[in-house]
């Protein structure tokens, strides 16, 4: 059974990189939307802009993993294709980490893209890479699996867009990508605290410093907690909406 | 002499939805076999409980109460080995969009582990059987009608299956694609496929099935082969009356009854009532369809609405 699902979520993952993420508007989206509020705010303010080279990429990740994860499982759902992956020999854990998978793999690659362009900027030197590759990976999966949530969670595929900004946007802006969390008033530090992009942006900034992995170890953990708590709760919530 | 395990048993299977007590029942205690190999068709208005069967049998939803075997299989401790061994075409067809017949076959075939060597073989000899060779590096979407359905049967096979549910799978299809279609399930049979068909088209279930159970409001009303079914109002004659309307146009009625003069008299009795002209009168063995109205009291016309609104 444990090969069924195995082999059904590869094959789930792979179907929906090439039906869904793959196509030119959705890598154009991943990419070009965080270039361009960076950008914004590099015009306002150029002295700045090494500073926000690990939002930048945090971003990517963000808007990569969770934007066609929020809208697939609605979408398949709504055309009655979700049915044929809940009638095959595949258990609904797996079925969910295939979806999953997809929306990870799709914000890697619009990462690695938007990371090849920085490199050319400030180079190779001084980056913990395994510490980089790890925080993107843990991050990915917690966009990922907080987009599959939210798509479960709606029966239309607009009112997954509505809900999926409904905590990107602020998590956009309280999560430390323009504005460091440690200046935000109290009030908006504990919002930040509880974002997961708040500890995506703080484990990218030690590693593109070169920092140990001692500096990230919070980060990654709760980044795999909250990885953890979204695809459990959007499995829970698929088998009530299925069964 | 070894007794052959049913394809399906259920026993005593329910679904209620909503509350106990104050919720609707949708299937209410059906029991039946359906034998391997046989082509068993489940019969019934819309709303009757059809697609609520399929869907409790090949696990999409849990029967509140009874229980089922499918292959010999306890559906309730067996689900994934089940999954294995059935393909099920849903009422509406569900492949991607986004991706080619072939791609889209071969998905299946993946996500049931078909070994590789054999996929694109397969692929392309359910291609060739469901006449869509020439579509294959088409996109689903650009599909039309029939052929979605057809390709849908296909993905269903991929994995040859030894059961297969077909729910409502000519509603919405033109004649010509319904017969292409027909013929294809027809030869289901013939590869020793069982095959649980639910339909509301009573000519559809006399043409392909072996058996039929009449479905009405949840439950099973009658179970039988097309001549036992029949057979159980073969005392009784149909009369089929041409009649005229004033305007000019022409209605067809059919009356079922045990005697010929009080049928014609029930017919001058109408025709005088709605001043309608008696075009011709005959009489006729009865049909499914008034094996239908005997067995289930209810008007055939409930069968003749078309389904609609479903993008098949």
């Amino acid at each position: 059974m444990l090969i069924d699902d195995l082999r059904g979520m590869f094959y789930i993952m792979l179907k929906d990189l090439h039906a869904y993420y793959f196509k030119p508007p959705n890598i154009s989206w991943g990419i070009l939307l965080p270039l361009a509020f960076v950008l914004a705010f590099a015009i306002r303010d150029p002295g700045n802009l090494d500073n926000l080279i690990p939002g930048l990429l945090a971003l990517t990740l963000l808007f990569g993993a969770s934007s066609m994860e929020a809208i697939v499982i609605a979408f398949e759902r709504r055309v009655g294709a979700l049915e044929r992956l809940l009638l095959a020999p595949v258990r609904l854990p797996a079925l969910l980490a295939g979806k999953i998978l997809g929306g990870v793999v799709f914000g890697l690659v619009t990462t690695a893209v938007v990371l090849i362009l920085v490199l050319f900027r400030y180079g190779l030197g001084g980056v913990n890479w395994p510490l980089l590759f790890v925080a993107m990976l843990l991050s990915a999966t917690a966009f990922a699996a907080m987009g599959a949530l939210v798509s479960v969670a709606v029966k239309e595929v607009f009112e997954a867009q509505t809900l999926a900004n409904l905590f990107r946007f602020p998590m956009m802006f309280l999560g430390g990508v323009f504005v460091p969390v440690a200046s935000l008033p109290p009030v908006l530090r504990i919002v930040a605290h509880a974002l997961p992009l708040t500890y995506t942006v703080d484990a990218l900034t030690v590693a593109m410093a070169g920092g140990p992995w001692s500096a990230a170890g919070l980060d990654l953990a709760v980044l795999a907690g909250f990885s953890l708590a979204f695809f459990v709760s959007a499995t829970w919530t698929l088998a009530r909406r299925v069964g | 002499m070894t007794e052959l395990i049913p394809a399906i048993r259920m026993t005593e299977l329910t679904k209620r939805y909503g509350p106990p007590g104050s919720g609707q029942l949708a299937v209410d205690r059906i029991s039946a076999d359906v034998q391997p190999g046989e082509v068993f068709g489940f019969l019934g208005p819309n709303g009757a409980g059809k697609t609520t069967t399929i869907r409790m049998l090949t696990g999409l939803s849990r029967p509140t109460a009874g229980h089922a075997r499918l292959l010999g299989l306890d559906l309730a401790h067996d689900l994934p080995r089940i999954k294995k061994r059935i393909g099920v075409v849903p009422e509406t067809s569900n492949l991607y969009d986004e991706l080619s017949a072939f791609d889209n076959l071969v998905f299946a075939m993946r996500l049931y582990g078909v070994p590789r060597r054999e996929r694109a073989a397969r692929a392309a000899e359910l291609l060739a059987r469901f006449r869509l060779t020439e579509q294959r590096d088409k996109p689903f979407a650009r599909f039309s009608r029939g052929m979605k359905r057809a390709l849908t049967i296909a993905a269903a096979l991929a994995h040859r299956p030894q059961l297969v549910f077909l729910d409502e799978p000519t509603t919405g299809l033109d004649v010509v694609s319904a017969r292409n279609l027909r013929q294809m399930i027809a030869g289901l049979r013939e590869e020793g496929i069982t095959v649980f068909l639910t339909t509301h088209y009573l000519e559809e279930a006399e043409r392909l099935c072996d058996r039929i159970a009449l479905l009405v409001r949840g439950r099973i009303v009658a179970v039988d082969t097309v001549a036992g079914l029949k057979a159980q109002v073969q005392e009784f004659i149909a009369v089929e009356a041409t009649l005229q309307n004033e305007d000019g146009s022409v209605a067809v009625r059919r009356l079922i009854g045990e005697s010929v003069p009080a049928l014609l008299r029930d017919v001058l009795q109408q025709a005088d009532a709605e001043r309608q002209r008696i075009v011709s009168v005959n009489t006729i063995q009865p049909s499914l369809e008034d094996v239908f109205v005997q067995l289930t009291g209810l008007d055939a016309e409930v069968m003749q609405v078309e389904k609609g609104g479903k993008g098949k």
